[in-house]
């Protein structure tokens, strides 16, 4: 067990861990912020999915030996990103969510994308958001909602 | 405060639910609705003492004016939590705005009224519930106005309401909040009158769902976020084959993971396995890890799906039990061998793979335990707990939780993933369990939809159309051995596999239809629109050829071939007619296929546009025709047309398989079977909604049949080749 010190939505935390603690059950086991959700274990459906130094990672994925100093964000902090906001947003209002567990990791996705590429194409937005699985198969209004987030961002 | 307004007042009361009312303890009204058939069932089984109902009701306003309306279903995506209190708050005139929604606890009050458990199956709820709901808020709505009548000394005639509000003459007015102490000492009315369609507010208009935004900032807890103080996390080791138990395990490198609490044998549903007990998930999942376990397979089958498909292959040529018999026998004797296609199909275990993976969390308490699970069968999940635990069902409380989809994986007849949850329970007497199943014990757990073998013969008249069909189905029967064997299962024909064939509404009039129902140790279960999955890939597929053959366009063909009565799908496909005509127009390297189905009431027409790229179909369009009778909310509605197609899509994907080799799945997680990714799913769904007044059909599983077949159809236009065996390998 060691002593790890993590930024996670702009909030310093110390945990208590074994160094292959993947990130994903640091998150939700530690620090009770299941937001971040387990879907497969094997970085293969994106429902992990959170901001590691700004870059969209798989939680399951990564030990907490590995996240250094590179903060975190997580669904349940990047609402507080005007990017994040706009994101949530547009999929509240486009209605995208049906059972809704992937979601968090489809939201992180995206924002990323947004960040990445405000005006995202087509093909651009089946290349970023080609790893995330939705059983409940809601890509066509994801696709659409992401459209909406874009034309509301300057 | 409690008491039953109705409970036997009246003898002239025979309505088959009545209501019972209260004052909540923190003020406001509680509306519940009780069916006669509980009532009559509590009286059998204790007949001398007095009635006791469950504190649960279905309406609550609170004094903030809030209404809170309980849902007898699970929510796992279908947007039932938001169609059904849609329903309620239109006849009660609630204020939309201040409508909340929550899941029920399995209590028998929130059984379906047809099915006489609390279930979801067979996308029954709007159908099962429509009326329910809203003669619940008409009764609601009746009883706030008598309050209102009788403060303000007027005939309730005289009041209206509207968003939450009585309105009387002369302005008054007075919230339903106001009302709402009144209104619970008032008898419930017997006679209501339910609103003209034409008069509803919000049934009918797209309305958002009340789940989204908690859905989108991580703050909904599903059953696997739950956190109960004390809990604990349990991970089992299952029998590598089906059924097989455990002869000798080691536990000493488990025991020493940090966390690991406890390592002991439990009974499975199939053979026996292995549970760990840990602090957290991390070290519960390193500890099963370590575990090494002897396994006893003696006396398991290992089953193999190349032997599978064989034996079955080779029942398919022989007549099974009957299903339908219509028109002569030897009708084919008379057709030459050249208006004659003989095709052979193949369909192999899907597995549903819902995203969040199974768990149940139970506290045992003494003579008491709680639950937390997403079910789609809380009753007899409730009634398997409370056997293990030695329990009655009543000293179980039984919490639905928010599931991430399930498409009929939570419905599990045995129960299995409860009574192991039970299982582990009982030994932890005192501290709460959570049972988590991995994506590995997903994939490899079983209760698959069951692989199946159709051989098809069909004679073709002069005309083009077809005059002989015969048709046998080889496949796990669904419900052998559970409870709905009787009510499924009829002249060995269990009707869950030839649904969606035996009934087809085209009109062919020599039509021979029989299946076999091999047993298999493989656990089966229903997926997403049961037998539709393969039988609509089949008519349809075989109906698209039948048009081809003709020269006749595929929405021509289907019109001319359908039944006179098969009106809804009639109206689907013209209208489909309509809103495709972009089909005639599209890339000369891409083609249409069209498909269509009537499933659990409601109909559906799609035409798909397809190209094929790296070997693989890309669906770049699809236009979906429906009819469900009347459309609650059509905003859901166009929702699950777009991600059930989507959902449909997963048997043609090549890693949309299990298979089994000598008794061992050979799939472990989403790296070997996978559902469908963005780039597999139709780029673009425009749905259509034939308008109706009739009685509402469900929209869960009425979009997945069409879809497969649709691409295929149009493949054959690209590639000049029928897929007979699904998944695509190769096109």
């Amino acid at each position: 067990m060691e002593t790890y010190e993590l930024t996670v939505n702009g909030r310093r935390t110390e945990v208590i861990a074994d160094p292959g603690t993947p990130l994903l059950w640091v998150l939700r086991d530690e620090l009770k912020m299941t937001g971040t959700k387990y879907g497969c274990g094997i970085g293969a459906c994106g429902a992990c999915t959170v901001h590691l130094g700004a870059i969209p990672t798989r939680s399951c994925a990564v030990p907490i030996s590995l996240v250094g100093s590179r903060p975190v964000v997580t669904i349940e902090g990047v609402g507080r990103d005007p990017v994040g906001r706009v994101v949530q947003d547009a999929w509240v209002s486009h209605d995208v969510v049906q059972c809704g567990y992937c979601q968090s990791g489809q939201i992180m996705t995206a924002v990323a994308l947004l960040k990445a590429i405000p005006k995202p194409t087509d093909a651009d937005v089946e290349q970023s958001m080609g790893g995330n699985l939705c059983r409940c198969a809601t890509y066509v209004r994801i696709r659409e909602a992401i459209q909406i987030a874009s034309g509301q961002l300057k | 405060m409690r008491r039953n307004l109705q409970d036997g007042a009246d003898p002239g009361w025979n309505r088959r639910a009545f209501l019972k009312v209260s004052a909540a303890a923190t003020g406001g009204l509680l509306v519940s609705l009780y069916l006669d058939r509980f009532a009559l069932a509590q009286e059998a089984t204790s007949a001398a003492a007095p009635k006791v109902y469950p504190p649960d009701a279905f309406v609550h306003i609170r004094p903030d004016g809030t209404t809170v309306i309980q849902v007898n279903r699970l929510e796992f995506g279908q947007g039932i939590h938001t169609a059904l209190p849609m329903i309620l708050a239109d006849e009660m005139d609630a204020d939309w705005s201040r409508v909340v929604a929550e899941l029920a606890p399995a209590d028998a009050v929130y059984a379906d009224p047809v099915f006489g458990i609390q279930m979801v199956g067979q996308s029954s709820s709007i159908t099962d519930s429509f009326t329910q709901y809203r003669e619940l808020g008409a009764r609601t709505r009746a009883m706030l106005v008598g309050a209102a009548a009788a403060r303000w000394k007027i005939p309730e005639g005289d009041c209206r309401t509207e968003s939450g509000v009585v309105h009387g003459p002369n302005g008054r007015s007075a919230t339903y909040a106001e009302l709402a102490e009144a209104a619970a000492l008032i008898p419930v009315p017997k006679k209501i009158r339910l609103k003209s369609p034409n008069a509803f507010r919000l049934v009918g208009t797209k309305t958002r769902r009340l789940d989204s935004r908690p859905k989108c900032d991580g703050s909904l807890k599903f059953g696997l976020d739950l956190d109960v103080p004390g809990m604990k996390i349990a991970l089992v080791a299952h029998p590598p084959v089906f059924g097989a138990r455990v002869k000798r395990f080691d536990a000493a490198a488990a025991r020493a993971v940090e966390a690991v609490r406890d390592v002991f044998e439990i009974p499975l549903a199939r053979g026996t396995g292995v549970a760990v007990v840990a602090d957290r998930f991390w070290p519960a999942k390193q500890g099963r890890d370590r575990l090494r376990i002897e396994w006893d397979l003696a006396g398991t089958e290992r089953p193999d799906s190349g032997r599978l498909f064989a034996a079955y292959r080779d029942l398919a040529r022989t007549t099974g039990n009957i299903a339908v018999a219509r028109g002569e026998a030897n009708a084919m004797h008379a057709i030459p061998e050249s208006r004659r296609i003989a095709a052979e199909y193949e369909f192999p275990f899907l597995a549903h793979t819902p995203m969040e993976p199974l768990n149940t969390t139970i506290r045992l308490d003494g003579d008491r335990a709680e639950v937390w699970a997403g079910s789609q069968f809380q009753t007899s999940d409730q009634l398997a707990i409370a056997e293990v635990l030695g329990l009655k069902p009543a000293q179980v409380a039984f919490h639905t939780e928010m599931a991430g989809g399930g498409f009929g994986r939570r419905a599990v007849p045995d129960s299995h993933i409860q009574r192991e949850a039970a299982a582990i329970a009982k030994r932890l007497r005192g501290v709460p369990v959570k049972l988590i199943w991995t994506r590995e014990d997903d994939v490899q757990g079983g209760y698959y939809r069951p692989m199946h073998v159709h051989r098809v013969e069909v004679g073709v008249g002069s005309d083009g159309l077809p005059t002989a069909w015969r048709h046998v189905i080889v496949g796990q029967s669904l419900v052998a051995g559970t409870p709905f064997a009787p009510m499924l299962i009829k002249n060995g024909v269990d009707s869950t596999a030839v649904e969606g064939a035996a009934d087809t509404h085209y009109a062919i009039p020599n039509f021979h239809l029989s299946a076999h129902h091999p047993a298999s140790s493989v656990p089966v279960l229903w997926f997403r629109s049961v037998g539709h999955t393969h039988n609509t890939f089949v008519m349809e597929t075989l109906v698209d050829e039948l048009a081809m053959r003709a020269a006749m366009d595929p929405i021509e063909y289907r019109l001319k071939l359908l039944k006179p009565d098969a009106k809804r799908v009639r109206s689907t496909l013209t209208l489909l007619q309509e809103k495709a005509g972009w089909r005639r127009s599209v890339p000369r390297e891409h083609a249409v296929g069209i498909a269509c189905v009537q499933c659990f009431g409601t109909a559906v027409a799609c035409a798909a546009e397809v190209s094929v790229e790296e070997k693989r179909p890309r669906i770049h369009r699809v236009t979906v025709a429906l009819n469900c009778g009347l459309a609650v909310n059509p905003l859901t509605i166009e929702s699950q047309f777009q991600g059930g197609v989507g959902f449909g899509v997963t048997q043609l994907i090549s890693k949309g398989a299990i298979t089994l080799k000598d008794g061992r799945v050979e799939q472990r997680n989403f790296d070997g079977y996978c559902p469908p990714y963005m780039k597999d799913a139709p780029a673009a769904v425009d749905v259509h909604i034939v308008r109706s007044d009739e009685k509402p059909t469900g929209c869960g599983e009425p979009p997945v049949p069409v879809i497969a077949p649709a691409v295929v159809n149009a493949l054959f236009r690209l590639t000049g080749k029928r897929y007979r065996t699904l998944p695509l390998t190769t096109l």
